[in-house]
């Protein structure tokens, strides 16, 4: 047997890799040619790729911009060649975006302004809830800004003078955003300077000014509305004092709901006949286009996530009737196509209703579509309880935390991290399940697109119009995805 | 037998064992569905004892300790806790968990929190206490299972032994009376498993109430003050460590010990 052992007289110095192995080269063999059956499919498939874009570049680019008619689109690119339409775009993408809105066509002011508004406002609000890496300061910049330009653009004295008062109140916070740094704000926040307040308060309020924007109407009905929560509140107080925190949230919810369901516009009646502020009332059949997908699915999304969180934990409750009750309403939505429940909302709701209630379509759809979202959200969650460790629920019990704080601090956090791939998909979902109000007679794009064609003069157009949408869609979903994305790299705390 | 080295000599000047009751355990009984896991157990822990629990696995040495501060319920008996006794009601389920501090197997850090905050978060919620005042505290506890260093960095990113050594900390974040460890050694490395028991001795030795659940016999034979053995949900045999290793008297007993020494 020879000699075993051996010692390593100097460590080995680091080398740089072989030039084959990087850059430019390296990254194409490792990923292009790294055999010949990969040199053989990624030749196919560039030869694939260039006959698809050949087919479809010139379609996609042609000068029909200004065409106003089909016709006239056929005499612009000269005849036997093929090419889209896009006058059809160009002629009827307002409608695409706001359906019937009010735009002073028939007579009276136009209206458009509002969801305009109340789309750019639902950013505002948006922001300190998905970015946490946005300041306060820039927050309020973007709030007076938006107010700013609105009262520019309302016009009058007043909406001038406001305007600019609050542009010029932006510059100010925003000019004060850049030149301090980083340093001298936390000296200021030391030295007990007044921060400026957390725009989360917009964002509470949001929820009643945006449907304000969009039906118009008085302004003291969302204000009655919020009261109810104010209301609802000081019950949930009192009686918790008086009779325990269980009673005390019945209470809280019965006042609530009594105040909204019989007094709420009572009360705005007469506040409005003493003193009445308001926007024209728009009613809802005059919504339409991807305005209206948009406040389905900003609703939905909105609302079918605290319901879903609610659902995933009374299925996991050990009180048998809430495990019941969730389970069954899980199970029975999620067993009911869309569409059912759709048409439920257009024609059988009505009959449940008392007589003479007048209860407004889309507000019946928006119920429905957040029922059936809440749902499949809850599944989601309850894919993401599912995979938390034992352990978790046990060291928030032995460190004496109760079911409510353990749920809010240590579970959830972990369980919505785990599903928001599930959670993100299924907001895409709904969002795009919106088109399906189109089948009870809803105008969103799609049931724009076929009333656009019904017109003589575009006639039979459908790869336009329907790319056109689709690319909005497109927009939004593919956003969606990669805040998804940018989520889950933002809560990556390392292995578990 | 495996011993465990420390760096420095073992102060037993404050390990000091009063006369006051800290656990009092009578006749309990419990089930997992028909299976009885604890028998007739009778048990007192005065304050200031350190107490290791062993015996083979599926004895219900772990049942016993999470039964103190009721992760698993009893159904039979009664278990008093620095005078409060665990019952249905929620409240005194509370009490006696804000005083009593418990160190998993798997340490149950939350990922998803700094150490820092994995140390707060308790006292700030359950204790209400100021942030600054429970990050100080943090701090002080931090030193002292000696990684203060790590304080901003969340657990996913600490070895197994400073993982263990953070959940001793936050338990200690609490104020408790009372320390039960169930197993906390077992999924460690042999060289982490030292920086734990170390850990842990410097704890007995400001005379923390402890109860170990541990595989760990050079702890139980140099800090322990009693070793209960267990077998079949039932204590076996009770004693100081010095005539517990050297003079068995159960067979059972003798068993254990020829096996697992």
């Amino acid at each position: 047997m020879s000699d075993m052992s051996y010692v390593r007289s100097e460590m080995l110095p680091e080398r740089a890799p072989p030039a084959s192995s990087v850059g430019v080269v390296g990254w194409m063999r490792q990923n292009l040619f790294s055999g010949i059956v990969n040199s053989i499919l990624t030749i196919v498939s560039l030869i694939l790729i260039y006959m698809v874009l050949a087919a479809i570049l010139p379609w996609v680019f042609s000068p029909t911009w200004n065409g106003t008619s089909q016709n006239d689109c056929r005499e612009i690119v000269g005849n036997g060649h093929h090419a889209a339409c896009w006058g059809v775009i160009n002629d009827r993408w307002q409608q695409l975006l706001f359906g019937f809105y009010p735009n002073g066509s028939e007579g009276g002011a136009d209206q458009r302004w509002r969801p305009i508004v109340a789309f750019a406002l639902l950013f505002v609000a948006v922001t300190p809830v998905l970015f946490n890496m946005i300041s306060r300061r820039m927050n309020w910049v973007l709030l007076l800004a938006v107010l700013g330009l609105t009262g520019l653009y309302l016009g009058g004295a007043v909406g001038m003078i406001v305007g600019l008062v609050l542009l010029g109140a932006a510059g100010f916070v925003g000019f004060k955003a850049l030149s301090t740094d980083k340093e001298a704000r936390a000296a200021e926040i030391e030295a007990g300077a007044k921060r400026l307040p957390n725009p989360l308060i917009f964002s509470a309020i949001y929820p009643f000014i945006a449907p304000w924007l969009l039906w118009g109407g008085t302004i003291w009905l969302p204000i009655a509305a919020a009261l109810g929560f104010v209301i609802g509140y000081f019950a949930f107080v009192f009686a918790s004092r008086a009779l325990g925190s269980l009673i005390g949230i019945i209470v809280a919810v019965v006042a609530a709901i009594i105040w909204w369901m019989v007094l709420t516009s009572v009360f705005a009646n007469a506040v409005d006949s003493i003193l009445p502020i308001g926007l024209e009332a728009v009613e809802s059949r005059k919504f339409g286009g991807f305005m209206l997908s948009i406040t389905i699915g900003v609703v939905a999304i909105a609302c079918s996530l605290p319901i879903g969180i609610v659902l995933a934990l009374g299925r996991q409750s050990d009180l048998m009737i809430v495990k019941a009750l969730c389970v069954g309403f899980i199970e029975f939505i999620r067993g009911v196509p869309l569409i059912t429940l759709l048409f439920v909302a257009s024609t059988l709701l009505n009959i449940f209703m008392p007589p003479g209630t007048n209860f407004d379509i889309i507000l019946r759809v928006l119920i429905m579509v957040t029922l059936f979202a809440s749902a499949y959200m809850a599944e989601v969650i309850r894919g993401g309880l599912a995979a938390l460790p034992r352990g978790q629920y046990e060291a928030a019990d032995a460190l004496g935390l109760d079911y409510w704080k353990a749920q809010r601090l240590i579970i959830m956090p972990q369980a919505l991290k785990i599903s928001i791939p599930g959670i993100v998909s299924t907001f895409i979902g709904v969002f795009k399940d919106t088109t399906l109000v189109s089948i009870i007679g809803l105008l969103d794009p799609l049931g724009l697109s076929n009333a656009i064609r019904a017109d003589q003069a575009w006639n039979g157009l459908v790869w336009e119009l329907y790319g056109f949408i689709a690319l909005l869609f497109f927009v939004f979903c593919f956003s969606m995805s990669r805040y998804s994305m940018y989520l889950e790299r933002r809560l990556h705390t390392g292995h578990r | 037998m495996s011993s465990i080295t420390l760096d420095h000599q073992i102060d037993r000047s404050k390990m000091a064992v009063s006369d006051e009751v800290a656990i009092e355990i009578r006749n309990m009984n419990k089930w997992y569905g028909s299976f009885h896991v604890l028998r007739d157990i009778d048990l007192t822990v005065y304050q200031g004892e350190r107490i290791v629990i062993a015996g083979p696995s599926g004895s219900g040495k772990s049942t016993l300790i999470r039964c103190i501060n009721r992760l698993e319920e009893h159904q039979e008996g009664q278990i008093i806790v620095d005078g409060t006794e665990l019952t249905s009601d929620l409240k005194n389920v509370d009490k006696v968990r804000s005083e009593v501090g418990m160190v998993f197997q798997h340490f149950n850090l939350f990922p998803h929190l700094t150490i820092l905050e994995n140390c707060t978060l308790a006292p700030i919620w359950v204790r209400k206490e100021p942030r600054k005042e429970a990050e100080e505290r943090a701090m002080h506890f931090l030193e002292k299972v000696k990684i203060p260093e790590q304080a901003h960095k969340y657990p996913g990113m600490l070895s197994g032994g400073q993982q263990q050594r953070v959940a001793i900390a936050r338990s200690l974040c609490m104020m408790p009376r009372i320390m039960l460890f169930d197993e906390p050694t077992s999924a460690l490395d042999p060289e982490m498993i030292k920086e734990v028991l170390e850990t842990m001795v410097e704890l007995a030795e400001e005379g923390m109430t402890m109860l170990c659940v541990t595989h760990e016999m050079g702890f139980a034979k140099e800090v322990a003050n009693r070793v209960i053995f267990m077998d079949a949900g039932q204590i076996v045999e009770q004693n100081e460590p010095e005539e517990f290793f050297n003079n068995p008297q159960s067979e059972r007993t003798k068993l254990f010990l020829s096996q697992i020494l």
